[in-house]
């Protein structure tokens, strides 16, 4: 029930001289079951956001298909909130109007849509920011605007499309473990893409890593390191652990792996 | 912004201080032009305005290329008690708000939403584009003769030629607006259930609102520029005539006059935009 599949996805974008072909994704298979925090990780190019794109029906696959609740994916949805780098929150309205917005495209009574809003804001502990503009607010407080008006559409699941990428290292931090709080309380199904290692292997409950040219999944991980820090709310201790700093090196491998692979490649191409 | 704005009254203690601090940050190489204008405009002025007082109370001019401003300020009390042409200065400058004002908010009206479609709608880019630019850069009184040939004399080809001017930069700048929206927000809005027109009017046409009011601004300046041509023909009223008809007669105070006057509304206006626009629009500039 609620999950999301990715059956063998590929997308072929034609490349900048004619005949050329850029393989953005090959043969991505996934499956995402309801109430997992699933994060993709990998180095630029290797087609992550476009997943996320995908999954959100912004763009169609060239082979393959998107299910969600066994239903195909052919365009954007309400079943589908997004979050996106940059906040994409709307400027003349306030923060509870950007919260009920959703709800607004969708005829819902004002009074109701106040009471999620209201209640989808206080999630993200902006309960008291009802009538400020969004201008006015810092990075990370809009961001918790966007993950709130996603919310408030009650979706299936969130894509998160490095939400976090803007905000500075200690920001970044506690809007983490706000988002592991967030996801525990409502046990949303998450898709979450980030550059950042150690914020994917704090959040995921599967880390999926991905290689680039042509894009695809090389290796996947369960984690549990959200649990353990719902259980001890202390962020530090858990990226201290010797296993979580184990598995960011091995991590990290892999990345720099496909970096220097890809350099290598364009080297011996005479670039 | 602020920068340029201190209080008006410093504490003396607290003035020694602001001497000896040192500059912050952006006053010694920041933006060049940073600050505030104001007393250099209102000094510029004042010159300007001791300069004419001075070359005309010292007779170097003579008074039919350029007549005193006590000679401008006599005229204006006498036209406005006593009327020029028949009419008074009330009833002139009426007259050319109403013509000016009708044509703005017509233009306003369909320029709008012309240029809001030729944003978003291939069709309609591809049929007003180049009827818009065709026409935009030609002077009016080049379409003026033709203007009166199709809709003859009366009030309705004079707010029409007017209205011509102010509809290129409404529907112009409104085009360029729908571009201000950025593809994050339509996905997000896409995501919210939103349909094709819940995007163009609850997300396009909002960020499209800075530029619009630009446009709005540019273009009620056209419109004034395009009064004294609408007005060339067939004319009993308005400041247009007013001036054009003093001009027949050498009356150059009448003309100053009455240059003044148009210039004084269209500024006043201008004024009113800039206060709307701060109103309305107070998120221009800071995302």
């Amino acid at each position: 029930m609620n999950d999301l599949h990715v059956k063998g996805v590929s997308l072929v974008f034609p490349g900048r001289r004619p005949g050329e072909e850029v393989h953005a994704l090959e043969n991505i298979n996934l499956t995402i079951k309801s109430g997992d925090f699933v994060v993709a990780l990998g180095a630029s190019g290797c087609g992550k956001t476009t997943l996320l794109n995908l999954m959100a029906g912004f763009i169609s696959p060239s082979k393959g298909e998107v299910l969600l609740d066994g239903k195909k994916v052919t365009g954007p949805g309400s079943d589908r909130g997004v979050v996106f780098q940059k906040h994409a929150l709307l400027p003349w309205l306030n923060v509870i109007e950007n919260a009920e917005f959703g709800l607004k495209l969708q005829g819902v009574a004002s009074e109701k849509r106040r009471e999620i809003a209201a209640r989808n804001l206080a999630l993200v502990g902006l309960q008291d920011f009802h009538r400020h503009p969004i201008y006015q607010l810092s990075g990370g407080m809009q961001q918790r605007v966007g993950v709130a008006r996603a919310l408030t559409c009650d979706p299936v699941m969130l894509l998160m499309d490095e939400p976090m990428a803007a905000l500075d290292t200690l920001t970044r931090e506690t809007t983490q473990e706000l988002l592991v709080d967030v996801w525990d309380k409502t046990r949303k199904t998450v898709f979450f893409i980030t550059h950042s290692v150690e914020e994917a292997l704090f959040l995921a409950t599967r880390l999926v890593v991905m290689s680039p040219r042509p894009g695809r999944i090389t290796h996947t991980y369960e984690l549990a390191f959200q649990k353990q820090f719902l259980k001890c709310r202390d962020a530090r201790a858990v990226k201290s652990d010797p296993e979580f700093i184990r598995l960011r090196e091995v991590v990290l491998g892999i990345i720099f792996g496909d970096i220097k692979a890809l350099n290598a490649a364009k080297g011996s191409a005479g670039v | 912004m602020s920068s340029g704005k201190r209080p008006s009254v410093v504490p003396a203690a607290q003035k020694a201080e602001r001497d000896t601090r040192s500059a912050g940050p952006g006053e010694q190489f920041g933006a060049p032009g940073q600050g505030s204008s104001t007393l250099i405009s209102v000094a510029t002025i004042v010159a300007l305005l001791l300069l004419w007082v001075a070359v005309t109370e010292a007779g170097l001019i003579r008074p039919v290329f350029l007549p005193s401003p006590r000679a401008v300020l006599q005229k204006f009390l006498l036209v406005a008690t006593e009327g020029f042409s028949r009419s008074t200065l009330a009833e002139h400058t009426l007259t050319s708000l109403y013509r000016v004002f009708a044509a703005f908010f017509v233009a306003c009206v369909t320029g709008i939403p012309i240029g809001i479609m030729m944003g978003v709608s291939r069709v309609a880019r591809g049929i007003f584009d180049p009827l818009i630019e065709f026409y935009r850069p030609l002077p009016p009184l080049a379409y003026l003769p033709l203007v009166i040939i199709w809709f003859g004399i009366g009030e309705f080809s004079k707010i029409l030629l007017i209205y011509l001017a102010i509809f290129a930069p409404v529907a112009i700048s409104a085009r360029a607006g729908v571009r201000s929206v950025s593809m994050e927000q339509i996905h997000a809005a896409y995501s919210m259930g939103a349909t094709r027109f819940q995007v163009v009017w609850h997300v396009v046409l909002k960020s499209a609102l800075p530029e619009i009011f630009t446009g709005m601004r540019i273009g009620i300046g056209v419109g004034w520029t395009t009064l004294v041509a609408g007005e060339m023909v067939a004319s009993t009223r308005g400041l247009g005539f007013m001036v054009l008809n003093a001009s027949e007669f050498l009356a150059t105070d009448v003309v100053i006059m009455g240059i003044i006057v148009i210039g004084f509304f269209a500024y006043i206006f201008d004024l009113l935009m800039r206060f709307l626009e701060r109103v309305f629009i107070p998120w221009k500039g800071k995302l």
